[in-house]
């Protein structure tokens, strides 16, 4: 079966000025939450592969109701069906993991997850290959590129990006990928898809409902902190020309050895 | 005494650094260190894994093991984890590293501290510190499980003392999935052409929108060459096509930490900072005095880069005798 699965989320918008408040809660003030930016391009992905192979995309949230516009959002750009799971605010990558592994697993039969490359508000990957491996599936990050994809010979071809360079990989459905940036230009979303997204009806699961019943987190966060900040002011380097100033720059930074 | 496993991340043969910074940082947590050193043709690194600091090291020579693959290499750590029952396990925060230890320490229902800056710990607690919301804010983490998983971010911890006279007991393990039970195939691979990795790199010189066009990187490119440091870029250069992804800095590319940041027409986005801003020193080259990115710089020139860069080069040559 063509059943291909994106999980999201939504984040505070990358433009937001993110902080700790005096409540020790992060805040991002007024900025808007926004469909994880990384997704954009897994739920493009999904759409396009579910064009191309005539199949199924459903996307899914683990977390609360805020999460619903991500969802909704994601309808609008040409997934078919959205569920939300429902959990507390924060999980750590491990119950992730194992809720996504039950729901997976309860629709039967999707043979394909596709993850953006993090979350950026937990700038966390672990979620995407301990998902895979509470599934017991294959498992490829980095992809920038997915050469082959035939359902029919439960077989994936990706280029995948490392340190190195880039690698041409292959593997056997069922699997879990997380693609990059490069890997398409991101859809927006379309008139139809908003209004058809509007009037969805999410389904919202349980833990219970899944049979999992969860554990103490594995890791937790005791506290949020602000960063240092930055003491000094910048140094503005002068001088009566460019060579001049680039002279006492080198200078500088032969003192400070940054060379 | 507390055994810390150090997984050594390499790409045939070659170590990334990270994986050395990952002893250092296992320092802090145990006083019995073993490395793991996986794959074909490692004797060069089993070796330098005892110079690096490791007491012990854990060798599995094998051809399934040559290029890296997750689903043998995970087999090979979690019956590792589960003979041995060592503290914690550590890595480099690699592409690699945080798809193996995520496995693994799913596999063993552990605790897994991903992608740290800082690492420490307190009786039966080790904490962390992981910079999340794209690096805006620091989380600490605190994890419990009897052994716990730690990817490290590059270059937050030192790189150990080479002390070419250390050596220690190997000890040779062998492979625990067979050839035919591995569906994942490595088909081809194409080489990063003339570039330092990004996050391994203690100098970078990133172009901004102002570079205008590909060419435009010359300068840019002609400096880190000078300097021996990495290209970098912001979302703007990239997506206007100047250069590939690979070089892009920022919350939606790669996060990095060198010694020395410059950047040359860049603005200085929130984005942007959020992938550099742990930078030691960051100089600031922009002709607008009023760029964001003065604001976190340590030094600035304000100026135009089709001039200034050149000039540093020149400058970089003659006091660097280049």
């Amino acid at each position: 079966m063509t059943h291909i699965v994106v999980f999201t989320r939504n984040t505070p918008d990358t433009a937001a000025k993110v902080e700790v408040g005096a409540n020790g809660a992060v805040t991002w003030g007024t900025a808007q939450l926004v469909l994880n930016p990384w997704d954009e391009y897994s739920i493009t992905e999904a759409v396009l592969q579910r064009d191309a192979h005539k199949g199924k995309a459903t996307v899914i949230s683990i977390g609360g109701e805020a999460h619903n516009d991500a969802l909704k959002q994601a309808l609008a750009i040409g997934m078919d069906e959205a569920i939300r799971i429902e959990s507390a605010a924060e999980h750590d990558a491990l119950t992730f993991a194992t809720l996504a592994a039950a729901a997976v697993r309860k629709l039967g039969d999707v043979s394909l997850i596709i993850f953006g490359k993090e979350f950026v508000d937990s700038s966390s990957d672990a979620h995407i290959y301990m998902t895979a491996r509470k599934l017991g599936w294959h498992a490829i990050g980095a992809v920038s590129k997915i050469l082959a994809l035939d359902f029919a010979a439960q077989r994936i071809r990706v280029e995948r990006m490392i340190e190195e360079g880039k690698q041409v990989v292959s593997t056997r459905l069922p699997c879990v990928i997380s693609v990059l940036k490069d890997i398409n230009e991101p859809k927006s979303p379309s008139f139809i898809g908003i209004r058809k997204a509007s009037k969805a009806a999410i389904p919202v699961w349980t833990a219970a409902e899944l049979g999992v019943s969860l554990s103490a987190p594995a890791v937790q966060i005791s506290a949020y902190r602000n960063l240092p900040v930055r003491s000094g002011m910048c140094q503005i380097i002068e001088g009566g020309s460019d060579q001049e100033k680039a002279e006492k720059l080198i200078d500088i930074l032969l003192k400070e050895k940054a060379l | 005494m507390s055994s810390i496993f150090v997984w050594i991340d390499h790409f045939r043969g070659k170590a990334l650094p990270a994986s050395w910074e990952a002893i250092s940082a296992a320092q802090r947590l145990g006083d019995q260190i073993t490395a793991l050193v996986f794959g074909s043709g490692i004797g060069n690194l089993v070796t330098l894994a005892f110079h690096y600091g490791a007491h012990k090291v854990i060798a599995c020579e094998d051809a399934t093991l040559a290029d890296y693959r997750l689903e043998p290499y995970a087999a090979l750590l979690v019956k590792l984890v589960n003979d041995h029952a060592p503290r914690a396990v550590l890595s480099g925060a690699t592409t690699r590293g945080r798809e193996l230890l995520a496995a693994a320490a799913a596999e063993t229902d552990s605790s897994l501290l991903a992608d740290v800056t800082e690492l420490s710990i307190e009786g039966e607690t080790i904490k962390a510190v992981h910079p999340a919301y794209a690096g805006k804010v620091l989380s600490d983490l605190v994890a419990t499980s009897r052994t716990v998983f730690v990817t490290l971010r590059s270059r937050a911890f030192p790189l150990p003392q080479l002390d070419a006279s250390r050596s220690g007991e190997v000890i040779n393990v062998a492979s625990v999935m067979p050839a035919e039970q591995i569906a994942t195939q490595i088909e081809s691979f194409e080489e990063q052409r003339g570039s330092v990795n990004l996050t391994d790199a203690a100098i970078i010189v990133t172009g901004g929108r102002a570079v205008g066009s590909a060419e435009g990187f010359a300068p840019v490119r002609e400096l880190a060459e000078v300097l021996g440091g990495a290209v970098g870029a912001t979302r703007a250069a990239v997506d206007a096509g100047y250069i590939p992804y690979a070089h892009q800095v920022g919350q939606t590319g790669k996060v990095v930490s060198p010694t020395l940041y410059i950047a040359a027409g860049v603005s200085g986005s929130i984005q942007h900072q959020a992938g550099m801003r742990t930078s030691k020193i960051i100089v600031a080259i922009n002709k607008d005095p009023e760029a964001p990115i003065f604001k976190i710089a340590h030094y600035g020139i304000v100026g135009d880069l089709f001039k200034v860069l050149p000039a540093l080069s020149a400058a970089a040559r003659a006091k660097l005798g280049k």
